[in-house]
């Protein structure tokens, strides 16, 4: 069974935002929540480099852990998923989580945030598969119709891949190798607690 | 230790199903399918993907959502930039639900960037301009169309018949269609003037003249997915990360193969970023830069000597110029750059070739943007670098069409192809349109007006305000038509508001208002047309490596817009000559109508039989619409179709042909010409996508020979040397003339291979001679007939160094330039200390959310979203010194004395004493928000300043291109 997971390349993003309108466009996001997003560090200084972030679907996700109402599970995949009909949008995920994925909507007086909403890696909630529940919940299910992240298909340079964590791994590593540049994968230490320098790793595949 | 130990009660409801499910889903990709899917594999072989979706109907046993309702796939290409990405759009019951990258696409392998991802949104449109709409009382109020029509036919036929056809200008567009924008300079041709342009005169318009002038064509030599062959590349004056996003995918493909990477631009930009070597030069000096890289390459003999020798005109005497003026510290004083770094960049160009070079507006958009882009040109041909794979001059042009629009569109000194206005040009395209000479020539004020370029969309707002002593043409303009085109993408914004003001009539005709339907106070005489976008009809588009590719039509008009080519019909019935636009006489007609559309297949062979010049004539839509379902029977590297791949719906066969069949494709489509990846490349066959420099220029100047030396030709030709261009004269010359069949030499007899309809002279001379039409001569280092034929550094007319302003002064007033007088020394006279109150240079440039004037990109909210508000970049040591903190509220003011309130942004991406803007904003007016002018609904979410309100005067000295990348501001706290 494959591993889902991202890998975002820094020697290949060029901040162009493709993956965030990606995102917005698939699964219909409102305005203020943002499931993926850049980071730049020494934006306009030699040493600029970007990464794409969004929920990176950990291993032991600390999300998990801390949710008191234990809405998330984890697909066979591998993907962390949740359910907003038991989410009480306390946000303890969201200051659990090392990459700021939750997301939640400004909605409602006092400041009162709305059920959390996050990256599926495209894989949508519990509900029915490719339903029309399932969509407005959670966006659409590009999984169960064979399909990848929306956000790695149409990267513009190829930066950021989705998939099977071995399959993506022995690329990076390829390229790694080809440009003798950039072996260790921003997050990966962090996400699935593996040697960022996956170039250096026996990788199956 | 694990933090997550406890089962969780949360399950999806039908995990038996769903795992099953997905795992038929996977189980349906094998490797190299998942590889696609990733984005891994250049290339993309043959497996079964026209549709990635029909592999997972059959794994995929529940419905998507909503799937009831008919559900179609239709193929479309990007309309932001020229990279030209192909979409595959998924419509239910006339709606587009969704958008699935094509990976098959040699192009961009599924590869989008923010606004290609984005594209759906178009498919909404609620922030579009729904109906027309007629300004009355300073309210922008719904009328019919057939109001519309009326009035402004009306309008427009008082304006043509009181003070001629002159009196009306014709904003055209990049965004057009081919055909839409073909069919746009025969409608202005009929409705009797030269007054028409669009947005490549803004764009690359000194590129077209400069670099058609050294070698032949005016376009991009090679291609995006050709940069994949490089050794090294040199991006100077283009910001390809933001403005060409997937066109990186490319280049770092390349990089990461080993290719080095420099980029040359006064601000760290994200592409600089990529590269391994970035040099700041100062604004409006690639000049010094260029010419300080060829003093290092001819002083350490690096050039290419047997290529000059045999393939270039001029360059010793280029050479003693640049040794004589160029010498390292000139250099440094005029760009800033020590020599080490001029070296390294000049070592890297020369010592891993094939190398390449690739600019933008950062070389175009200056008062000598035609010698930039030759300097740019000179290097490549002193390295021997133009007409070989990974090599060229990789020019990135703008908008989707804009390189379609500058070839076959409305061009105020052309007819369509570069014909030009000359009396056989006219006979050539009145013959092509089946529309009588004469009658033409009468709709015109006279045959001297005909035969004179129109004025430029740079400069429309003179021909309203310029004394009308002054201006070459009888009456100074009297209605303005922006026809897909924004007003905020043009300079001096304070005089433009003041020329839409003193107007009769202005007509929009756009999917959106535009800043035009805001910025002028008026309180009548504005009309707003609601045009369809290219989702919304069907046609072709040329990408910037003159592939052409084919869209189908995504879905019905949205409210009540109409396609462009139905308004220009609508519009020419009501001048009278909607017959003549269709070219209906003699009991033929070109263009058929359905309804009031004229079918765009009909346009598009109407160009194939007349645009011979640049090899239009070859991409009949059965072979571009075939190619367009067979994308992955293209390589990525090539772009060559290398097997028999046969298009079902045609029978065509796609052995040989480059994808998208790059103009030039010479010759009708039945010599199957394959179109030209890279130009000028002697090493094929010219029936295989060879050639060599065109001979336009003559065959001899003062004694010297301009055609190609001995044994320099296209691989297989029967001349092994030089020769001219083919005309009938010739090939009776060469004994060839009996090789014409009888109907050939009919059509050929006294033409020449542009003019000669039956494409006889051109079949005979590549296909039995394996001979270039256009000749084989030299490229041109001195274009003589230039203002300066050897490139020369001049500073910008507001430059902030008073000093080099006295070494390199601007060129002397010019009368009667395209219609208008033009000044260049006197304003930079008048302006020599304008540094002291405006010490900052103002350069302009693009985002990668934002596209052109920006109002279908800041309507779009998953755009507009990020970047919610306009700003300038500057320097910490500038910031410190005007006590301007980051995010803070700014004021730019500029020699014009206009004002932007904008926010700062404190950064060293740009130099101590450089500030830039981008220039995609519109909707705010010198502070202050202009939402209430807007027809209601339809301003777009993020609203700005235009950095073009602030701009100042300067225009290139053989286009009209306008200088915005140097100018001078000061900036203050607000």
């Amino acid at each position: 069974m494959a591993r889902m997971k991202f890998i975002c390349d820094a020697e290949r993003c060029i901040e162009c935002n493709g993956c965030v309108t990606a995102c917005k466009n698939e699964h219909e996001v409102p305005w203020g929540v943002n499931r993926r997003r850049l980071v730049t560090v020494n934006d306009g200084k030699p040493g600029e480099r970007s990464i794409s972030v969004a929920c990176m679907h950990c291993n032991d996700a600390p999300c998990m852990a801390v949710c008191p109402v234990d809405c998330f599970y984890k697909t066979e995949e591998g993907v962390v998923l949740h359910d907003k009909d038991l989410c009480i949008g306390c946000g303890y995920c969201f200051y659990a989580c090392p990459f700021g994925a939750p997301q939640f909507p400004q909605a409602g007086a006092f400041g009162l945030r709305g059920k959390m909403d996050k990256c599926t890696f495209c894989a949508g909630g519990p509900e029915e598969n490719s339903t029309e529940a399932e969509f407005k919940k959670y966006g659409r299910n590009r999984l169960a119709e064979g399909k990848l992240p929306a956000c790695a298909e149409m990267c513009s340079t190829k930066a950021l891949l989705a998939g099977d964590g071995n399959v993506i791994a022995s690329i990076y590593k390829q390229r790694a190798k080809t440009r003798k540049k950039g072996p260790e994968v921003w997050g990966w230490a962090m996400a699935y607690k593996e040697d960022a320098n996956i170039a250096a790793q026996e990788v199956k595949s | 230790m694990l933090l997550t130990r406890k089962p969780s009660s949360a399950q999806k409801t039908t995990t038996a199903g769903f795992v099953a499910r997905t795992n038929s889903a996977l189980g349906t990709m094998d490797r190299r399918a998942f590889l696609r899917r990733s984005g891994m594999v250049a290339g993309a072989g043959a497996f079964a993907s026209q549709l990635p979706f029909s592999m997972i109907r059959k794994a995929e046993a529940a419905a998507a959502p909503g799937t009831e309702g008919k559900m179609e796939i239709k193929r479309t290409v990007c309309t932001h930039c020229s990279v030209g990405c192909a979409i595959d759009a998924v419509v239910q019951n006339g709606v587009w639900v969704r958008q699935e990258p094509v990976f098959d696409s040699p192009i961009n392998l599924g590869a989008h960037c923010s606004k290609g991802a984005a594209i759906r949104e178009h498919g909404h449109g609620e922030h579009r301009l729904k109906y027309p709409m007629k300004l009355v009382n300073g309210k922008y109020t719904r009328i019919s169309w057939e109001t519309a029509i009326n009035e402004i036919g009306d309008k427009l036929l008082k304006i043509r018949k009181e003070s001629g056809p002159d009196a009306v200008y014709w904003v055209g567009s990049s965004k057009h269609n081919n055909e839409q924008a073909y069919l746009m300079r025969k409608f202005v041709s009929l409705f009797g003037t030269n007054n028409c342009d669009h947005q490549a005169r803004i764009c690359h318009s000194t590129t077209v003249a400069g670099v058609a002038n050294t070698w032949g064509y005016g376009a991009m030599t090679n291609s995006y997915n050709d940069m994949s062959n490089t050794k090294c590349a040199m991006y100077i004056g283009s910001n390809a990360a933001e403005a060409h996003p997937v066109s990186m995918l490319h280049m770092l493909n390349a990089k990461e193969h080993g290719a080095r990477m420099i980029v040359v631009d006064p601000r760290f930009t994200r592409t600089a970023a990529k590269a391994d070597q970035y040099i700041r030069i100062r604004s409006g000096t690639d000049i010094p830069f260029l010419f300080g890289m060829l003093y290092h390459i001819f002083s350490n003999g690096w050039e290419d000597k047997k290529y000059i020798n045999d393939r270039v005109y001029g360059m010793e005497k280029v050479k003693e110029d640049i040794l004589k003026k160029w010498n390292p510290k000139a250099v440094e004083e005029a760009c800033g750059v020590p020599e080490a770094e001029v070296y390294a960049a000049a070592e890297a160009m020369a010592k891993n070739r094939p190398s390449t070079i690739v600019w933008c507006m950062g070389q175009t958009q200056h008062t000598i943007g035609n010698a930039m882009v030759r300097a740019s040109c000179i290097l490549q041909l002193a390295l021997g670098n133009v007409g070989t794979s990974g090599g060229g001059t990789n020019i990135f042009r703008g908008h989707d069409n804009v390189q379609g629009a500058t070839d076959v569109g409305p061009n105020p000194d052309s007819l369509p192809g570069y014909y030009g206005l000359a009396t056989g040009s006219w006979k050539h395209w009145a013959k092509v349109w089946n529309v009588d000479y004469d009658w033409i020539k009468a709709q015109y004020a006279s045959q001297a007006m005909m035969e004179k370029p129109g004025m430029t969309v740079s400069r429309w707002i003179d021909g309203v305000l310029e004394k009308n002593e002054l201006i070459d043409q009888e009456s100074n303009l009297k209605a303005c038509i922006y026809w897909g085109h924004a007003p905020n993408s043009q300079t001096r914004g304070l005089e433009m508001k003041t020329a839409m003001e003193k107007l009769d009539l202005m007509v929009i005709i756009d999917p959106y208002p535009t800043a035009s339907a805001a910025m002028p106070d008026r309180q009548e005489g504005v009309y707003l047309l609601p045009a369809a976008t290219q989702f919304e009809c069907a046609g072709s588009a040329t990408a910037s490596n003159r592939s052409i590719q084919w869209r189908e039509k995504v879905i019905e008009p949205l409210f009540e817009s109409k396609p462009d080519h139905t308004i220009m019909y609508l519009l020419a019935k009501k001048f009278g000559f909607g017959d003549q636009l269709l070219g209906k006489a003699n009991g033929k007609q070109n263009i058929a109508l359905k309804g009031d559309e004229p079918v765009v297949e009909d346009i598009l062979r109407e160009i194939n039989a007349g645009t011979w010049t640049i090899g239009y004539t070859g991409q009949s839509p059965e072979r571009l619409k075939a190619h367009m379902r067979h994308m992955d029977a293209f390589d990525v590297k090539t772009l060559r179709c290398t097997t028999d791949v046969v298009d079902k719906e045609t029978g065509y066969n796609m052995n040989g042909d480059y994808f998208g069949l790059p103009w030039p494709c010479y010759g009708n489509a039945a010599l199957k010409h394959p179109g030209s990846p890279n130009l000028y490349d002697t090493s094929k066959h010219v029936m295989e996508g060879g050639g060599n420099f065109r001979a336009n220029f003559g065959v001899e100047r003062e004694g010297v020979n301009l055609l190609a030396e001995d044994g320099s030709h296209s691989k297989g030709a029967d001349i092994t040397t030089g020769y001219p261009e083919f005309d009938h004269v010739l090939m009776k010359k060469l004994g060839w003339w009996s090789e014409l069949t009888e109907a050939e030499q009919k059509a050929a007899e006294g033409k020449n291979w542009k003019t000669d309809l039956s494409g006889g002279i051109i079949r005979v001379a590549m296909k039995n001679h394996g001979c270039h039409p256009f000749g084989n001569a030299k490229a041109r280092a001195i274009v003589w007939n230039f203002p300066d034929g050897i490139p020369q550094h001049r500073e910008p007319i507001y430059s902030p160094r008073p000093d080099l302003v006295a070494k390199y002064p601007t060129h002397a007033d010019k009368n009667a330039f395209w219609r208008l007088p033009t000044l260049y020394k006197t304003v930079q006279d008048k302006n020599k200390d304008v540094s002291k109150e405006y010490p900052l240079v103002l350069t302009s440039g693009r985002l990668v959310e934002y596209e052109g004037g920006g109002e279908e990109t800041r309507s779009n909210p998953w755009l507009a979203e990020l970047q919610q508000e306009n700003f300038v970049e500057i320097n910490p040591k500038d910031a410190e010194a005007r006590g301007i903190k980051n995010a803070t509220f700014v004021w730019v003011t500029t020699p014009t004395k206009a004002k932007l309130k904008v926010k700062a942004l404190v950064t060293e991406r740009v130099a101590s004493g450089t500030t830039f803007i981008p220039f995609h904003f519109s909707g705010w007016w010198q502070g202050k928000d202009l939402l209430d002018k807007y027809p209601e609904g339809a301003a777009p979410i993020v609203r700005g300043e235009a950095v073009n309100t602030a701009t100042t005067y300067g225009y290139d000295s053989v286009t009209m291109m306008q200088e915005t990348k140097t100018t001078l501001c000061q900036v203050a706290a607000a």
